[in-house]
């Protein structure tokens, strides 16, 4: 993701004390803690002029439930309203901010496109990593029926509920083979890890790839 | 374990049969509403959906004040109300009507609220008759299963369990075509039609302004339900009112679409009282029960309160991946798949099924295809909180308490943080494959963990 | 204390209301109390369509067989007769005491049935009949939905219990959709016990999402459409 916004001619900086967004405690039921961690996100980047995070599901953490974490808190809340509209999942920050669609990459391969749940549905995010995609030269995008389903991960649930979220993978990834396709692509590296783990299990040749890998491919 | 999930999910998911049965119907209704609602089909969809939530807010925000006038516009047209406090009153109430109207037949139109209350099974202990007559409900009061759906109760059977169940109950010769499976059903019902003594419906709106019942459906049994017999009674939860018969138009344009992709189901019947005078059919008497069994105890917090704003329409339940895998009958009550999943610990409380809020990777595609816009994943958040602090209470989860303190501890301290990711990376591919690890490794392989972390490739980059 | 008075008391409790308080009417929009979370009601939606009326009848044809319903259009009531005689051949029928229908000579042709004001007596014609005949009060054309309200001109089980059912249904009684109904009659109740909206033959798919027609109610349905009648 840093190699390619630095050709597009961003300056990125990688704060190093970054840790996580806090959203495994929120969706578990513990907003107390997930709020401890919520503040040091706050800390490390309230100044920052764009955060750029390469994942949908973080992103909609900070971006939509961050207001209802710091409710009761009235200085953290007016800050993180005063951030929330310069922190961009990877594909909005690039078609949004920075205007391109065509960042001269080249993936040779046919390519399926998974809708990570919180991007799509939370923030909205469907035909930007798409127009990325198309731009890519020798890649070939092929929509699988059920891009819009979901990967089964779920945080917290792939583990309380593994069969279950072992059988959701396992249907998506049907759906994937359909196509063809010799990679899949999300930008959100959670799903990414569930579908390469039951895909690796099944022994399939697929690949999983962020979309930030494959628009720095050269 | 008391509380634990029930462990025939691993046999549904085994299922090779009933996955496909699921996986199908679900699958033709998700298609049949997704035509139903497109843009072509229905411009203003989006904008019914909000009309919709902001009714159904006004009505539940001011319950009392329309359950008041509801009743007095039953009475005007010569009807009455029957407020049940739970489930053991209404049945209470309709034993004493049948005795003294000297009833032993009930044929009973499909209604959530009364297999909310085991309706059946308690009348059948009182040697009062009650015969289920929509298809699929039929089909399962034969089988002795409760609905495996909503909308689409036997959607779980194949026409092969159907004939059994005709054969073993009904004592017909084995009989494997639908259409004719559907014939038997015809004629056997049609005579309990013409011999009931009551009928009994639920109810899917209830109109204020005009003290009328509202029934959707696509058989035609709820209209002989309610106009064959000399007496109807409808029972309905509290929540199933609107304010005005205007207000229809809304609810309809979305039910039906919703539910199974049709504009209009076949059948909608409007139904204020007995027969006026001059009517030549229709029942002489019209009783109205409105049940809470419980949810009053929804209306006290604003936010949770919405999940009383439900229409029934099933839309959520076909569009859950997880209801898609663990099917009906894994959920602990009546109301399955996501609202299930959010009125039952609200109906229940949170420490009877504590697992049910978790049972949701939190892919929100329940709130999106909801015609009246419940925020189903918010309501999932809330009460995951709520067991984890019932748990507390109780002194129980304590090694998971502590292991997110830990966890927030860790993630706020990025030195820490980052000495655990080295080590991490060291020694996890070492790490025996014991709990939360054995759970994921059941079903995937580990991800490779990356040699450099990205904090050290940064660093690495910076100084060149 | 009564269920009446613990229920309503509950939920006075519950939402912070008083006994009688009228809820926020649409003026409301700038009560303060809106924001605390009681939501006004506004005026009802109702989405009239703007199609040329001319066309109504062609779409309520178009939908109605759609749902696998039969339509046949003649141009006064004298036509309705023979346009149904084929259908009516050798069968028994009931209908209605709609004065349409006499108009249209139903009434009086051999194996048809009507006349009836005793319950017993339609319920038992109605239960052997092989079709029931009935007009309508309106039909909607966005849907090929017939809307038929209860009253001493027409009973329930008519259009109910035979398993074919022909509806006569006046051009001008075509209206544009649901929404123009309940524009029009904003208080069904105030008029009859029942009123019913009846869109296509009655159908099931409780079996392996298969459909099949004709399960409790007609699994045939006829509208004749009548262009010069009111």
């Amino acid at each position: 993701m840093a190699d390619v916004l630095e050709r597009l001619g961003c300056q990125v900086d990688f704060p190093k004390a970054q840790t996580c967004c806090g959203q495994p405690a929120f969706n578990s039921g513990y907003p107390e803690d997930a709020r401890k961690v919520a503040r040091h996100f706050l800390d490390v980047f309230r100044d920052a002029e764009h955060v750029v995070v390469p994942s949908g599901s973080c992103t909609s953490m900070i971006t939509h439930h961050y207001e209802e974490i710091f409710a009761q808190d009235a200085k953290r809340l007016a800050e993180i309203h005063k951030l929330v509209s310069r922190v961009w999942d990877f594909s909005r920050f690039l078609i949004e901010v920075a205007k391109v669609d065509d960042v001269g990459a080249r993936f040779d391969g046919i390519v399926t496109y998974h809708d990570s749940c919180h991007a799509l549905r939370e923030l909205n995010v469907k035909e930007g990593p798409r127009r990325l995609l198309g731009k890519v030269r020798g890649l070939t995008l092929r929509e699988m029926d059920a891009a819009e389903e979901c990967c089964g991960f779920g945080g917290t649930f792939s583990i309380k509920f593994p069969e279950v979220s072992g059988g959701m993978a396992r249907t998506k990834i049907d759906s994937i083979r359909k196509t063809e396709a010799g990679t899949v692509v999300s930008i959100d590296s959670s799903c990414l890890m569930q579908l390469q783990g039951v895909i690796e299990r099944a022994g399939l040749p697929i690949r999983t790839m962020h979309l930030a890998e494959v628009l720095a491919s050269r | 374990m008391p509380g634990a999930p029930p462990e025939n999910i691993q046999q549904t998911i085994g299922d090779q049969r009933l996955q496909l049965a699921i996986y199908s119907a679900t699958g033709r209704l998700v298609s049949h509403r997704a035509g139903a609602v497109s843009a072509d089909a229905l411009p203003d969809y989006q904008e019914l959906r909000t009309f919709a939530n902001q009714i159904k807010a006004h009505t539940i925000d001011n319950l009392d004040y329309y359950l008041e006038q509801f009743e007095a516009n039953v009475v005007a047209h010569g009807g009455k109300v029957v407020y049940c406090r739970d489930g053991e009153e209404v049945v209470d109430f309709v034993l004493n009507l049948a005795k003294e109207r000297k009833a032993r037949l009930i044929v009973k139109s499909k209604s959530m609220t009364t297999e909310e209350i085991h309706f059946n099974d308690r009348l059948e202990r009182h040697q009062l008759e009650a015969v289920e007559t929509d298809l699929g409900e039929y089909i399962l009061q034969l089988a002795h299963q409760r609905p495996y759906h909503i909308v689409a109760p036997a959607l779980h059977m194949t026409r092969y369990d159907v004939a059994d169940v005709f054969t073993k109950s009904l004592g017909v010769e084995k009989e494997t075509v639908p259409e004719n499976q559907a014939k038997i059903a015809r004629m056997v019902l049609r005579e309990k039609f013409l011999a009931a003594d009551i009928g009994v419906s639920g109810a899917n709106f209830l109109i204020a302004d005009s003290g009328a019942v509202v029934l959707v459906e696509n058989e035609g049994n709820a209209r002989l339900t309610t106009s064959a017999p000399k007496i109807h009674i409808a029972v309905a939860g509290i929540e199933k009112l609107i304010p005005r018969a205007q207000d229809l138009a809304v609810f309809l344009n979305l039910l039906g679409r919703s539910a199974t992709g049709q504009p209009l189901t076949v059948y909608t019947s409007f139904l204020s009282g007995p027969r006026r005078a001059g009517e030549i059919d229709g029942p002489d008497e019209f009783y109205v029960v409105l049940l809470d069994n419980g949810r009053t105890k929804l209306l006290a917090d604003p936010e949770k309160r919405q999940s009383l704003y439900c229409i029934r329409c099933g839309a959520c339940l076909n569009h859950c991946p997880v209801y898609r895998k663990i099917g009906g009958h894994n959920y602990p009550w009546v109301y399955s798949g996501p609202i299930g999943a959010i009125i039952t610990p609200q109906f229940h409380g949170v420490g009877r099924d504590p697992w049910l809020p978790f049972a949701s990777s939190l892919c929100g595609a329940c709130a999106e295809v909801c015609p009246v816009k419940i925020e189903i994943p918010k309501l999932l958040l809330k009460l995951r909180a709520e067991v984890v602090e019932a748990k507390k209470q109780e002194g129980a989860g304590g090694v998971e308490r502590l292991a997110f303190r830990l966890w927030a501890w860790v993630m706020t301290h990025p030195k820490v943080y980052l000495l655990l990711a080295s080590l991490g990376a060291k020694f996890a591919p070492l790490l025996p494959p014991v709990g939360p690890l054995r759970k994921w490794t059941s079903q995937r392989t580990m991800p490779p963990i990356a040699k450099k972390s990205f904090h050290k490739l940064w660093t690495e980059r910076e100084r060149p | 204390m009564t269920a009446r008075e613990q229920i309503l008391g509950d939920i006075r409790k519950a939402l912070g209301r008083a006994e009688g308080q009228p809820p926020l009417s649409l003026a409301a929009n700038l009560n303060p109390l809106v924001a605390l979370g009681a939501a006004p009601l506004a005026a009802p939606v109702l989405r009239i369509p703007k199609t040329d009326r001319n066309h109504y009848t062609t779409l309520f044809v178009q939908n109605l067989e759609k749902l696998a319903g039969k339509a046949i259009i003649v141009k006064n009531s004298a036509a309705v007769v023979p346009a149904l005689s084929e259908l009516l051949e050798g069968k028994l029928a009931v209908a209605s005491n709609a004065p349409m229908l006499e108009k249209c000579g139903l009434t009086r042709l051999a194996g048809v049935q009507s006349g009836f004001m005793d319950r017993a007596a339609l319920r038992a014609a109605c239960s052997t009949a092989d079709l029931g005949i009935t007009s309508v009060d309106y039909a909607l054309a966005e849907t090929g939905t017939f809307v038929m309200l209860s009253s001493p001109r027409e009973a329930r089980l008519i259009s109910l219990l035979p398993p074919v059912h022909v509806a006569i249904v006046p051009r001008a009684r075509i209206l544009g959709n649901l929404d123009e109904l309940l524009g029009l009659i904003p208080k069904p109740a105030d008029q009859t016990s029942s009123m019913v909206l009846i869109t296509g033959p009655s159908r099931t798919a409780d079996i392996e999402q298969i459909l099949i027609r004709g399960v409790h109610g007609p699994g045939e349905v006829y509208a004749v459409i009548v262009e010069e009648e009111e």
